[in-house]
């Protein structure tokens, strides 16, 4: 009796520890954005930073084991973003990688960890396709989608009279897929496209398209584009009279990073979809203020969201006990999310994490309180509303 | 095809774009023909004029028209320094090293910005004097655009006359030729390598003051467009003053038009016609065969 009773104790403490020998030696946690080139502010050392902070915050530890987060820069370069992705993936143990900035690598990268089972979280590319027809069963899409963009100021823009459009879109996976979902929304409202210019990424000078789209005589001009893109193309709409002329800007898709860069006098009176404003409450003020002690600058949504899914992916470690990916995004289906930066949130099958939206209104000189004062919330968007496929979705792990 | 008054506004566009490269490509073809180095470290050079234009403004409350003039003298300086310090010591060893060294130079200027001032660039107003625009008709050409292919025009034209009209041009023309003879006549040909290498790092600055109020003054402003300048250096010939002149406005002015016509090649035809030209003509449309 004796006997079983200490082979029963002994294999309850089994049970309790048992998962702790799936894991590795080292949790490793990988970062692989655009390090230095015109996305590099909206994620860049900021979300390594981020992603650090997470680990620090959880303890520094894991059932034992060390916690540790590697970089990369990816340049923008989608097959320089995969060709990291598989070292790390094979060469270097890593079990999860995060912020993934620029959609087309985001995109190729997915390609990477669907063929090896392995997780990606993905809080920077845009693409709707990362959720939609792309999906994988271990990619998860966590901040924002081209759709909730579209969905937030887009719609926001068409109800407001805005009903004639033309897009200048950044002649890759991201700006057509951002051009596509919102060109969805103007016409489920009855407006309509006169036209569209395909400019390739990482352009200086977007007069002579700014040109095209004020002959188009279209009341909004659509910026489907990201990062110093959208910088220059807002600038420079200033500067030819594009706006005084009675033609609307609606910048699809900008960070606070951008609209900072640019300065009130240019910017104000932009309205931008956003999943997180650092001075939103206050909850997402003490997270801010952390991060700004350690960055000098306020986070943006992307930066935002490489702490929370890596915050939730080493608590699904913990509880589940395993690195496979599969048991992870089993796990973290299975939960509603809810943190600082995502409010009612829950995973749908096809990887999206769909929860609140913002739009928010850019701020005038004269409204702002100080260097970071940006913006004024205009609505909150349901997670329901903003991440509804007018065209429903092609992603194949959608049960109907 | 597109009506005529939109191809008007599309080729005053090109060419204000031109007149950046002509500027830039300016600069690069002085320091080539007389140092013989192909200076990478010239995007690094536009990119430093656009900020000091900044940090003049924002530390020292001095607005455009000054940093016009003391940005290229700042950066101009700095370029001496180089060329003393760095440039000097392997003046006589291969066009490659001279590459090399410009280019690492010009990544650790452009990482310490980056570092600094992270890579969304910051604002940078255009002068009251030059805001707003004209209605020409066909289309609405802001001030500030006109001044800049006015000012580059006449900046291209006086540097043209130094080098082709002056004694001083002579000089420098001569040294190109023939340094060792040059220098026997009495003339310090090192210190007219230094200064000239000077001058054409304050071209570049002087460019860089004129694009800060258009673009983003931005660490990565210099390598994105470097890259197109050394390309339309290529095809005017290296080292040839009218040949960079011609080739910066003749290529804004192609570029404008593939933006009207095929926009997603706007960043590749420039290349396109140097793998062309290279093709036909080995040295360049205005080169000497050497």
């Amino acid at each position: 009796m004796k006997l079983a009773l200490a082979a029963l104790a002994v294999s309850l403490l089994m049970v309790g520890t048992a998962p702790a020998q799936d894991l590795p030696n080292t949790i490793k946690i990988g970062v692989l954005g655009d390090m230095s080139s015109l996305y590099a502010d909206n994620g860049g050392r900021g979300s390594v930073v981020a992603a650090q902070m997470a680990v620090d915050d959880f303890g520094g530890t894991l059932l034992g084991k060390k916690i540790e987060v590697i970089s990369a820069d990816h340049q923008n370069k989608p097959d320089l973003g995969a060709s990291i992705a598989r070292q790390w993936f094979d060469d270097q143990g890593v079990q999860m990688i995060g912020d993934l900035s620029t959609s087309s690598v985001g995109l190729a990268v997915q390609e990477v960890a669907r063929a090896e089972n392995k997780l990606i979280i993905n809080s920077g590319s845009a693409s709707s396709d990362i959720d939609g027809k792309a999906c994988a069963p271990t990619a998860l899409h966590w901040v924002y989608n081209t759709v909730s963009l579209a969905n937030g100021t887009g719609a926001a823009v068409v109800r407001a009279g805005g009903d004639t459009w033309f897009f200048i879109t950044a002649d890759y996976a991201f700006g057509h897929a951002l051009q596509r979902d919102t060109a969805a929304v103007v016409e489920a409202n009855n407006g309509k496209v006169l036209g569209s210019v395909n400019v390739p990424l990482n352009t200086a000078d977007f007069s002579s398209f700014l040109l095209q789209a004020q002959q188009s005589k279209a009341k909004i001009i659509g910026l489907a584009n990201a990062g110093g893109d959208t910088q220059n193309s807002i600038k420079q709409a200033a500067e030819f009279g594009i706006v005084a002329g009675g033609q609307k800007m609606a910048a699809l898709l900008a960070f606070v990073a951008d609209i900072h860069s640019l300065g009130l006098q240019t910017a104000q009176g932009l309205q931008l979809t956003e999943s997180f404003y650092w001075d939103q409450d206050d909850q997402t003020r003490e997270w801010s203020k952390k991060f700004f002690a350690k960055m000098n600058k306020e986070p943006t949504m992307l930066q935002a969201g490489v702490y929370s899914s890596t915050m939730y992916y080493l608590n699904a470690v913990k509880a589940t006990g395993t690195v496979d990916a599969a048991t992870i995004v089993k796990e973290l289906k299975s939960k509603p999310i809810n943190d600082f930066l995502i409010r009612n949130g829950h995973l749908q099958d096809d990887g999206m994490l769909v929860h609140d939206m913002y739009l928010y209104e850019v701020k005038k000189p004269s409204e702002s309180k100080g260097e970071w004062d940006l913006y004024k919330l205009i609505a909150t968007i349901p997670g329901a509303e903003a991440y509804k496929r007018p065209q429903g979705n092609e992603c194949p792990l959608v049960k109907s | 095809m597109p009506p005529a008054p939109v191809l008007f506004a599309q080729l005053l566009i090109g060419l204000i774009n031109g007149s950046f490269y002509a500027l830039l490509s300016l600069g690069l073809a002085i320091i080539f023909g007389l140092l013989n180095i192909i200076n990478f470290t010239h995007g690094a050079q536009y990119m430093l004029g656009a900020f000091c234009a900044w940090f003049l403004l924002t530390w020292f409350g001095i607005g455009y028209w000054l940093a016009l003039v003391i940005a290229p003298i700042v950066v101009g300086a700095v370029g001496i320094a180089i060329e003393q310090l760095l440039l000097r010591h392997i003046a006589r060893l291969d066009h490659l090293y001279g590459l090399l060294l410009t280019f690492g130079l010009a990544l650790i200027i452009e990482g310490v910005f980056r570092q600094g001032f992270g890579a969304s660039g910051l604002p940078y107003t255009i002068p009251a004097a030059l805001e707003g625009g004209r209605n020409l008709g066909f289309m609405f050409l802001p001030i500030y655009r006109g001044w800049v292919i006015v000012f580059s025009l006449a900046v291209c034209f006086a540097t043209w006359f130094i080098i082709e009209r002056t004694r001083l041009g002579s000089f420098l023309r001569a040294a190109t030729e023939n340094p060792a003879l040059v220098q026997a006549f009495g003339v310090n040909v090192p210190r007219m390598v230094t200064l000239t290498y000077g001058a054409g790092a304050a071209l570049a600055a002087l460019a860089g003051v004129l694009a800060a109020p258009i673009y983003q003054v931005s660490p990565l402003m210099g390598g994105n467009i470097i890259i197109v300048v050394f390309a339309v250096v290529v095809i005017g010939g290296m080292g040839s003053i009218l040949g960079a002149i011609i080739s910066g406005f003749g290529l804004g002015l192609i570029e404008g038009l593939t933006k009207v016509f095929y926009p997603e090649a706007s960043n590749t035809i420039i290349f396109v016609i140097m793998a062309l030209v290279l093709l036909v003509k080995p040295a360049g449309l205005f080169g000497r065969a050497s």
